[in-house]
């Protein structure tokens, strides 16, 4: 194997007989090539997809509340349902198991101001929970904690863009803002990947919107994640019994679709799912075809160069060389150029992959790139299937009578 | 040197069986320089196939350098043609993309000897061959004349017992063929056995011996009478 005069033989072969080495050598390079492209460009779209529904949590649960639209229990239809904080208390005790993060929230329209700057933002009231439902990422400072909810602060957490559009270049951190006429502390900023709307908003600690106009108990809406370990169906299962029994404690008819309304994101999520396995089931198929017709490619080469060289073989049988010696120097070959054409193609299509970047956003493909186990992988299963391709023949070139072989032209 | 009894071939053609040598005797001493006659279809490239382990003969007993030749594998054989015959074919065949140089080491490479000594030895070869100079060029660089004598230098590069020449000369005119003659002379005068295969008269008559073949059994077998002044 380590022979260096066997390797001497075997470049020389390849460097003399550059059609057939290019031939080959391209067959592989063109599959490894095609296989990354491919792969990388279904990868990118499954990236746009991903990045499209990061806005919020994928298993977050909204619950809301409106006018009952049928009369139950004696009860007339066109009734208010109020949520309160005994039903924060009431979930939370029902659901212990089920819920992951869990935050009631007050939303109001208020006008911001700083110095001279102001504009409309929606206020809400929430618990420090809200920003894993939310997905927020804090770029500075911090978001709503316990205990600024235990004793009501008055301070606010804002969106990027509220801090752009009141403070300009300069850091809203510590600075105090007013809103609708009351002064708040800014103890954080942060982003979100949902987009430029969420990051408009304003978060307070929920205790203290509260009780800010009169003393109330009253919840605009709630939102909440459940336990991830929960698969699809489950979550489903979980959010049908969380409407069943809130409707049961207010008095809603089963069947009002107003009064009470759970929105569970695990319904989309589960779509987004399968459209990402059929994705997936194409980019491997893609994967897979590319793969064999290379391989046949390889194949039908393997093929052609051992019956060009039948004549060459027959005369080194001739001159003393044994059929193992045959066999192994055309394999060495074969196994040298896949792998290095396997190279250059994997290079290639990395490097192309990495040039195209975000360029073809606009046609819904975002990073695409391919695992390096996955080409690595691709690579060697050529190189084998190219191997095993150039074994058959050789064995059979090999094994041919040299006067056959000498006699061929 | 060569020893054949009762030597039998036949080739499947089909159903048939076609029978190509039919019980040949034939005895060769070192040294000895035999020429083989026949037209085409006698049975003589089939002879020195044979003879050249590059065939299996279906009958017969045939000893190489008092070695019986039975169920040869082609690694056995490949060793032995290494060690004991060195080739002359009618068509050269040198490997197309080697040099002269490279041509002659090769048998050496299956030998096992150093790339070193390859390159000494096969020069060495070459020089006796009278083409020294022309050992960096590929077999499409020379002439047909020149082609041959390489082929005689990578016969003879592994001191063989016998070389075996099949129509040496039948590629080559006749100014050519006179020299590449006089060089199996010059070989076997040094003590090589040399076996040609011929159909052209001249040729064989330059031999000191000649077997004369005819579908597949020999019809004669004399020693050539040297006339002093040709």
């Amino acid at each position: 194997m380590f022979d260096l005069d066997r390797w001497r033989e075997i470049f020389q072969a390849i460097s003399k007989n550059k059609l057939r080495t290019v031939l080959s050598g391209f067959t592989i390079a063109f599959a490894i090539l095609l296989f990354t492209l491919l792969f990388g460009i279904g990868n990118g779209l499954k990236n746009m997809f991903e990045t499209q529904f990061a806005g919020d949590s994928q298993n977050s649960v909204y619950v809301y509340s409106g006018r009952t639209t049928k009369p139950y229990k004696g009860l007339q239809s066109g009734r208010r349902i109020q949520f309160r904080n005994d039903d924060l208390q009431f979930m939370n005790e029902e659901f212990e198991d089920e819920i992951q993060f869990f935050s009631p929230n007050i939303q109001r329209q208020m006008q911001g101001s700083y110095k001279g700057e102001q504009n409309r933002y929606t206020v809400r009231g929430v618990y420090p929970d809200y920003q894993p439902l939310e997905s927020a990422v804090i770029e500075s400072g911090r978001f709503i904690s316990v205990l600024d909810l235990k004793n009501r602060m008055k301070v606010v957490t804002i969106g990027r863009l509220v801090e752009q559009d009141l403070f300009g270049q300069l850091s809203a951190l510590g600075k105090e803002i007013n809103l609708d006429g009351f002064s708040y502390r800014v103890i954080g900023v942060f982003s979100d990947p949902g987009g430029d709307n969420d990051e408009r908003y304003i978060y307070t600690p929920f205790t203290t919107i509260q009780g800010m106009y009169k003393e109330n108990d009253e919840v605009d809406y709630v939102g909440l994640t459940f336990n991830p370990k929960m698969n699809v169906d489950q979550a489903l299962n979980f959010s049908n019994s969380l409407t069943k029994l809130l409707k049961d404690k207010h008095s809603v008819a089963p069947r009002d679709q107003n009064a009470i309304r759970v929105r569970n994101y695990a319904e989309g999520t589960k779509n987004v799912q399968q459209f990402m396995t059929v994705l997936n089931v194409i980019i491997l198929f893609i994967g897979i075809g590319t793969l064999v017709a290379g391989i046949i490619g390889i194949s039908n080469i393997m093929v052609y160069i051992v019956k060009e060289r039948t004549k060459e073989l027959g005369i080194r049988k001739a001159l003393g060389a044994s059929p193992n010696s045959i066999i192994g120097m055309i394999m060495m070959e074969s196994v040298f150029i896949t792998a290095l054409a396997g190279y250059v193609g994997l290079l290639i299509g990395v490097f192309t992959l990495k040039a195209i970047g975000d360029g073809l956003e606009d046609y819904f493909i975002i990073n695409p790139s391919v695992e390096n186990y996955v080409v690595v992988g691709a690579t060697i299963i050529l190189i084998i299937a190219g191997t095993i391709a150039g074994y058959i023949p050789a064995k059979r070139a090999a094994s041919i009578k040299p006067i056959v072989a000498l006699n061929d032209d | 040197m060569i020893e054949i009894k009762n030597l039998h071939k036949s080739y499947p053609m089909g159903k048939e069986s076609l029978h190509v040598l039919k019980g040949l005797d034939l005895f060769i001493k070192e040294g000895e320089f035999v020429s083989i006659m026949g037209s085409s279809g006698s049975g003589k490239s089939t002879l020195l196939n044979i003879v050249g382990l590059l065939d299996i003969h279906d009958e017969g007993e045939y000893y190489l350098n008092d070695e019986l030749i039975q169920n040869l594998n082609e690694k056995k054989a490949a060793v032995l043609r290494n060690k004991f015959l060195g080739f002359v074919f009618q068509s050269f065949n040198l490997i197309t993309y080697k040099t002269a140089l490279e041509n002659v080491a090769m048998p050496l490479y299956y030998k096992g000897v150093s790339r070193k000594e390859r390159q000494v030895t096969a020069l060495e070869y070459l020089e006796k061959v009278g083409l020294k100079e022309w050992a960096n060029h590929l077999p499409s660089e020379l002439s047909g004349g020149q082609k041959q004598r390489v082929a005689i230098a990578r016969a003879l590069v592994t001191k063989p017992k016998v070389i075996l020449a099949d129509e040496p000369t039948g590629a080559l005119d006749s100014t050519t063929s006179h020299s590449v003659m006089e060089m199996l002379k010059e070989i076997n005068a040094e003590g090589m056995t040399v076996f040609v295969i011929t159909h052209e008269e001249d040729i064989a008559e330059q031999t000191d011996r000649i077997v004369r073949l005819k579908d597949g059994v020999i019809i004669s077998d004399e020693k050539v009478k040297k006339t002093v002044n040709a």
